[in-house]
């Protein structure tokens, strides 16, 4: 787990910060009025920062979603409440994505993972209930529905990262089996 | 006077400061100094009549009160008081070492001792206006260092919150027993209000919090403008009145009255920088130019000082170090504010405070810009242990 520290700007609002692996310091700066603030720090001089982004607030948000993640871990939180066992996600293609200009079927997202594509969000509308040759692009939101476990496989699956098969299938199966 | 003299000259006013703002903007500098400078040549070159005159004072006034209460919205009661316990010790080094040097220069120059600590407070109080332009300017928020720079014009503006009010008292003057009783019906006022906004600041504000921006507007300006004359009447310092409004006031009234107040404040400010420069005599300018001179080089030193220990408490190494020392070298608005209680007391009070500002204004902001250049310099000099102790961390 990375220890984020946590300083108080008076005046200005909060900053999060920690220590990279890779020698630069990164951080937020929440400011009062909303904005964000991303930085990291100079390799050479680690107090000062090298670069920083201001951001509104909903242009963070767009952020931490391409970054990844936090969807995943924030919005499953909130729909496993509404239906036990039910987990329903909004699932962006990033650029790396394998299935860039690939038909929907041949993620074969169902059979690999359990979870189903009800609908595409793209372009600000939405598709709902696309057939397995509806052809996926780089940019479109994938929704999401299943088990809490098959909706972090999708997640994985659409961005190319091969799965942790052995570790996934003994704890997989029994929760996937009873719901 | 007619009306329409009275809009032509202060319409002028108005528009030069607005070319001097535009200067400002494109020298990427903040405007006070110029401002200050633009009253002094409009004193020099035109007189205003009566009118302009008494509308310009009440102007200034105005802006001094806003400037304060913006202040105290800045801040919400918890973070004055988590400051305060924080950053005690560094706060008190920087209040020795800044206030002294104002005050015995005060003394040297055959002030009376009331207007020597007018000066004290003059040299003492950094421009959190023009430090925070710095860091924001310059992307410097998330440094390590930033911290500390806003923890100390904290600490300070807090010091000033209730330096103003003694400071009031005295000036009104009078019989031993008569500053003692308005001394103590001052810290008295300050202490209660300083409670209750602290306390019940939470109920003001919703009181205060109604939907309509227009009435909110209203409700804000015309509570601060009460509170702040009251306490005048109370010998407190309307100002100081106002700051505590800003204190009491938190959350969403707060995020909403600040913007809403801030053009109002820009505006008044401006006016109040003006009104300073044109009351100052030019003929006083030469004979305060060394003592200026001397004060900004000890108590940019000095100020120097505490940004650097302070930085070094919170692990931050030589160039951060250099960079908090720096930023923190400017004086302005307050320093401003406290010389012009003190005009009638010491006529050459005023023209040092403008040159002082003026040359610290300048001189932090340029520093700070060369840390990459300058740091290393300070680094070579020192081969004791404040020698090894910088190197130690650069080759950990």
């Amino acid at each position: 787990m990375v220890k984020v520290d946590e300083t108080l700007l008076p005046g200005v609002g909060m900053r999060y910060d920690f220590d990279g692996r890779f020698g630069k310091r990164v951080g937020v700066i929440t400011h009062r009025d909303g904005r964000r603030e991303l930085f990291v720090s100079l390799k050479e001089d680690p107090d000062a920062c090298a670069q920083s982004i201001v951001l509104a607030e909903d242009e963070a948000e767009v952020v931490s979603d391409l970054m990844g993640g936090s969807t995943v871990t924030r919005r499953m939180g909130q729909s496993m409440q509404d239906i036990e066992g039910l987990a329903m996600d909004w699932l962006p293609l990033a650029g790396t994505t394998p299935f860039d200009g690939k038909p929907l079927g041949s993620t074969m997202m169902r059979t690999r993972t359990g979870a189903s594509i009800v609908a595409i969000i793209r372009g600000g509308g939405a598709i709902p209930a696309p057939g397995p040759e509806f052809v996926l692009h780089a940019g479109d939101t994938v929704v999401v529905v299943g088990t809490a476990e098959g909706v972090t496989h999708a997640a994985r699956l659409l961005n190319g990262q091969p799965e942790p098969q052995k570790t996934r299938a003994k704890t997989g199966s029994p929760v996937a089996g009873t719901s | 006077m007619e009306l329409g003299q009275l809009f032509l000259e202060i319409g002028g006013v108005i528009l030069l400061l607005a070319l001097v703002g535009r200067a400002a903007g494109r020298l990427g500098i903040t405007p006070i100094p110029l401002y200050l400078l633009a009253g002094i040549g409009l004193g020099a070159v035109m007189s205003l009549g009566n009118a302009p005159e008494e509308f310009i004072h009440t102007g200034a006034e105005i802006g001094a009160v806003l400037l304060l209460f913006t202040l105290g919205l800045e801040y919400t009661s918890e973070e004055l008081s988590s400051n305060l316990k924080a950053n005690r010790q560094i706060g008190i080094i920087d209040l020795a070492l800044n206030f002294t040097p104002g005050l015995v220069a005060g003394f040297l120059l055959g002030f009376t001792p009331l207007a020597a600590v007018l000066l004290g407070g003059v040299t003492y109080l950094t421009s959190s206006g023009i430090a925070s332009k710095i860091l924001r300017d310059f992307g410097r928020l998330g440094n390590r260092e930033t911290p500390l720079i806003l923890a100390v014009c904290v600490i300070e503006d807090v010091v000033m919150a209730a330096y103003l009010p003694v400071v009031a008292a005295l000036l009104i003057g009078g019989t031993l027993f008569a500053v003692g009783i308005n001394l103590l019906v001052a810290l008295a006022a300050f202490g209660l209000a300083f409670f209750l906004a602290l306390r019940y600041g939470h109920v003001l504000s919703r009181v205060m919090n109604v939907p309509s921006d227009e009435a909110l507007l209203l409700g804000v300006l015309g509570l601060v403008l009460v509170v702040a004359g009251a306490a005048d009447q109370l010998n407190v310092s309307a100002a100081i009145g106002a700051f505590l409004v800003g204190i009491a006031l938190s959350g969403e009234v707060a995020d909403r009255a600040r913007q809403q107040i801030e053009p109002l404040r820009d505006l008044f400010a401006a006016v109040f920088f003006v009104f300073f420069g044109l009351q100052l005599n030019l003929a006083e300018v030469p004979s305060v130019l060394l003592p200026a001179i001397l004060l900004t080089i000890v108590t940019g030193a000095t100020k120097f000082a505490v940004g650097w220990m302070g930085a070094a408490r919170a692990g931050v190494q030589l160039r951060g170090r250099f960079r908090a020392g720096t930023t923190l070298i400017p004086r302005g608005e307050f320093s401003i504010l406290i010389a012009g209680l003190g005009l009638g007391l010491a006529p050459s009070l005023g023209p040092l405070a403008a040159v002082y500002v003026l040359l610290t204004a300048i001189l932090g902001p340029v520093l700070s810009r060369f840390d990459a250049q300058l740091a290393p310099l300070l680094q070579r000099r020192p081969r004791g242990e404040a020698g090894k102790e910088v190197s130690a961390p650069g080759q950990g």
